[in-house]
């Protein structure tokens, strides 16, 4: 225990005597937040959407077939009432679902105008946003058809509601994915770099012969770094809230669970990266080519995972920060608890123990 | 060696960073063909000194010039009639041996057609025919040290530097290089060692002890020994380096 | 029981094409100061990294206080003190704080074990606030030999301990060294410096790999084979080549201020070459017999290898 607590002290005279490690460590997050300030927008694809058809008439049933006719929207199924749109969205692959009343035909030829309800899940308001313009736009091209073919003035009124994110607040979006970035890539990046360096200055050799277990050799290095990264998640998330008023809508312990495994799978990939190379260039490259590239890519808070072909989606759910981000929108966004994210949560303990073994097993006990 | 033609003169040339005066007024003159070994313990000022010899440095104060040429205006000029070789960087390892040369030939501004003959006369000088095309990476130690030297003297510099050129080949590919050198000092060219291995020192004409920023000593190896009334130039410079302060690399 | 001991030990790297260490074997006996010489690339680090259990070996057998390097590899670990070729202690580290995590890494404080270091340790303990990577090469090595003594190791390896410092240095390590023999310590020391041979009790010879000889630094210059002697004269590079291109000498290789010669025959080849050289013009022309030095020996071995 005494030799665990001098290698962990030992660590963090590293990380305090430098600059270049200390900027990265807490500069990094600070730039990626305030860069992805600026959010993106995307085209979607074949977004899953729910219809709820209290009116079952002609015009319901035209609009409904135009909707489905679309590229961007797939019908996924039809509600029975109102109010079990919430339920649909929490499963979380439901985009929109738009909502006839009752009469709709009815209104629409007697009264000239009805109207249509639109709620969207706006955890993600791009998606949402994107998605509200395309069907809107289905519904007035309908409207215009109407106009056309009886030579009367009618008109089909959308009202838009916007579920878990009434005010469309781009950052709601990014910042569970800023989060995830940033422990991935800083945990990655820090645990290699910082076993490598050992390797490449020569001070692994006597460590290697000495009576120290490797196993402990291992933790002492993640454990820094582990509480490193819970500061720096504290730091974001605290700056998401005061700096971009995020709020945080579940529980801020499950957050910290959660995003303390996600730590702990990029500590387990640090470390079978550091295995694999001899130098810290070698390691800092394959951290960043090797993580910066996917994470980007397949996390989802980017680019739409549901867009991807296949193949792309079928490998994003490698990507330990996907399941983080759904996690992590579950509880900051929506406010769920464990029993919404179990899944997930299951599925990174998984790659976290996957990984941790086979890192464990290939740490070399020689040098070669 | 030509008595009659100095190659380096050197007066009390000085080199200060804010308090430290890292070399302390120091004032020599060095041969045509003289092989000239510039020895200090570890944080005298050797390195201090050589780069201000070689254009790198500009001194504090003092004044020398190299090749008859001033070191704080003609640098440039300074620096191609110079040659330098170390031990730690001396040629490109992911380089094929013939490439090494044809690029320092290159960086010299000498002619395709000299590159070729002179490159030519080189290999076949070293016996290094069958490795022209290999990569310097895969070539013994020794082979390399001379191949960096002939390298550094491939222009005909009025001076090579050499780093601790020495350190670590086995006997026989030293012995190799050491005739390299008297061969290139026979052609003329001054050779200007800096070491703190006292057996690469027997081999020079004169040598030169810095302690702490000065010059403790400067004479030939045989007349320091009688000085010092020592058997080897270890316990010389034993003597002289023994009261040194700085302790620095 | 020998405190290490090698037979036919080999490696060789990148698949067999660079064979690094060739059937080599010795023994060091208990308490003793054997040197391991040799140029760099003569395979010395892999034989370190083989006895500290760092490398495998791919053939033969080699153990160290008694515990084989491969089977017994963590006993090994608590008992060797190592101090690699690179300087490899913490450069961000103060040298109290290195001393401090090495002592604790091997389960020991400072104090329990403050006598075997004390020398050592007061020449560098005025900069003892100072990072490691701001000491001196003398001073790094003083810290880096405290290290590897820490935990009172019963062998000690050191591998190029005395590369890059300078004459100073050299010497008093060499003079701790001694210190620490008397201490019951057994030292295994490798340097490619051929001078610093005579200061060990036995040392081996090596070169690519292969043990060229095995003897007490007396043993090994006894068994040159010549007479050899040392020249000079004002144009030391003119009388390489004459003396070389002269048909009963042996070899002739420029020695410093001397170039040491042998024949092919004793019986006044000498003379005879004097006579030759005068005819030349050498001017100031010195000869005398001389007893050869390692790096004689190791060039006659060489020559013959």
């Amino acid at each position: 225990m005494k030799q665990f607590l001098a290698f962990i002290r030992k660590e963090f005279y590293h990380v305090f005597r430098d600059s270049k490690t200390l900027l990265m460590l807490f500069g990094l997050p600070i730039v990626l937040i305030i860069l992805f300030g600026f959010a993106l927008t995307n085209e979607i694809k074949n977004s899953k959407i729910m219809v709820c058809d209290l009116a079952k008439d002609e015009a319901s049933k035209a609009l409904i077939d135009k909707l489905e006719a679309n590229k961007n929207f797939q019908v996924a199924g039809l509600l029975a009432n109102p109010n079990q749109a919430e339920a649909a969205f929490r499963k979380g692959d439901i985009k929109l679902v738009i909502i006839f009343p009752e009469n709709f035909n009815e209104d629409l030829l007697h009264l000239k105008q009805a109207q249509v309800q639109i709620q969207a899940d706006a955890s993600d308001p791009n998606t949402a946003n994107t998605l509200t313009n395309y069907a809107t736009n289905i519904i007035r091209n309908y409207q215009q058809d109407l106009v056309l073919n009886n030579q009367a003035p009618l008109r089909i009124e959308t009202s838009v509601r916007m579920i878990y994110n009434p005010e469309l607040k781009g950052t709601t979006n990014f910042v569970p994915g800023v989060i995830a970035l940033v422990l991935l890539l800083i945990c990655v990046l820090m645990t290699s770099v910082s076993i490598v360096r050992e390797k490449e200055k020569g001070t692994m050799e006597v460590l290697l012969v000495s009576p120290l277990n490797p196993i402990m050799v291992i933790i002492a290095k993640a454990v820094p770094y582990l509480m490193l990264s819970l500061i720096n998640l504290t730091v974001v998330i605290l700056l998401s809230i005061f700096l971009l008023k995020m709020p945080i809508n579940g529980s801020i312990f499950l957050l910290f669970f959660e995003s303390t495994l996600l730590i702990i799978t990029a500590l387990s990939l640090g470390l079978l990266i550091s295995n694999s190379t001899d130098s810290q260039q070698q390691a800092m490259l394959l951290s960043l080519m090797g993580m910066l590239i996917p994470v980007m890519l397949f996390t989802g808070f980017l680019f739409p995972l549901e867009n991807m072909p296949l193949p792309l989606q079928v490998i994003s759910n490698l990507v330990p920060s996907k399941w983080y981000y759904i996690i992590a929108k579950a509880i900051m966004i929506k406010g769920l608890g464990i029993t919404a994210i179990w899944k997930e949560t299951l599925i990174l303990i998984g790659m976290t123990l996957v990984l941790l073994t086979i890192s464990i097993r290939k740490f070399k006990i020689r040098l070669a | 060696m030509d008595l009659n033609e100095k190659v380096i003169t050197t007066h009390k040339l000085t080199k200060r960073f804010g308090d430290f005066v890292a070399t302390n007024e120091i004032t020599f003159d060095v041969y045509k063909g003289e092989i000239f070994g510039f020895l200090g313990a570890n944080g005298a000022g050797k390195t201090t000194a050589m780069r201000m010899l070689c254009g790198l440095s500009t001194p504090s104060s003092g004044e020398a010039s190299i090749a008859g040429y001033d070191i704080y205006k003609e640098t440039e000029k300074v620096k191609a009639h110079i040659g330098y070789m170390s031990q730690k960087f001396s040629l490109y390892e992911d380089l094929t041996v013939m490439e090494n040369i044809r690029l320092f030939g290159g960086i010299y501004g000498m002619s395709n057609a000299y590159i070729k003959s002179k490159s030519e006369a080189l290999i076949q000088q070293l016996g290094m025919e069958k490795e022209v095309k290999k990569l310097v990476g895969s070539l013994p130690l020794g082979w390399k040290q001379k191949l960096a030297f002939s390298v550094a003297v491939f222009h005909e510099p009025k001076i090579v530097f050499l780093d601790e050129p020495t350190g670590g080949v086995d006997p026989i590919t030293r012995r190799q290089f050491w005739d390299l050198i008297y061969e290139a000092a026979d052609r003329g060219i001054t050779i200007f060692v800096t070491t703190h291995y006292m057996d690469e020192a027997e081999y020079c004409n004169r040598i030169s002890m810095m302690v702490d920023g000065y010059i403790k000593a400067l004479d030939s190896p045989t007349r320091l020994k009688q000085q010092y009334s020592a058997e080897t130039m270890d316990e010389v410079f034993f003597e002289l380096a023994r009261g040194a302060q700085r302790k620095g690399d | 029981m020998p405190a290490v001991e090698l037979q036919s030990i080999s490696k060789t790297y990148n698949n067999g094409e660079l064979k690094a260490v060739n059937e080599v074997s010795f023994s060091v006996k208990k308490g003793e100061l054997f040197g391991l010489i040799g140029p760099d690339g003569a395979g010395k680090t892999s034989i370190f990294r083989i006895l500290t259990t760092l490398l495998l070996p791919e053939q033969g057998q080699a153990s160290v206080v008694g515990y084989d390097v491969v089977k017994d590899y963590k006993e090994i670990r608590k008992k060797v003190g190592y101090m690699p070729g690179k300087f490899s202690l913490y450069q961000d580290l103060s040298v109290q704080e290195n001393l401090e995590f090495f002592a604790t890494v091997f389960g020991t404080t400072i104090e329990a074990n403050y006598d075997l270091i004390r020398d050592i340790y007061i020449q560098i303990e005025p900069f003892r606030h100072r990072r490691a990577g701001k000491l001196s090469g003398g001073m790094k090595q003083k810290l880096a030999l405290c290290c590897a003594l820490i935990h009172r190791p019963e062998v000690l390896l050191l591998d190029e301990p005395t590369t890059g410092v300078d004459t100073v240095s050299r010497k008093e390590f060499w003079e701790m060294l001694k210190r620490l023999k008397q201490e019951g310590i057994t030292i295994l020391v490798s340097t490619p410096y051929m001078d610093e041979a005579t200061l060990c009790e036995r040392i081996a010879l090596i070169e690519t790999g292969n043990i060229l000889s095995i003897d007490t630094p007396e043993g090994i210059i006894r068994q040159f084979p010549k007479l050899l002697y040392a020249i000079k004269a004002a144009r030391m590079s003119q009388l390489l080549r004459d003396i070389r291109q002269y048909p009963e000498v042996d070899s002739c290789h420029a020695f410093g201020e001397f170039h040491h010669i042998t024949f092919r025959q004793n019986e006044d080849a000498l003379a005879k070459l004097l006579g030759h050289l005068q005819n030349l013009q050498h001017q100031g022309l010195e000869i005398k017999a001389i007893t050869p030095t390692i790096e004689d020996c190791f060039i006659n071995l060489l020559a013959k290898a």
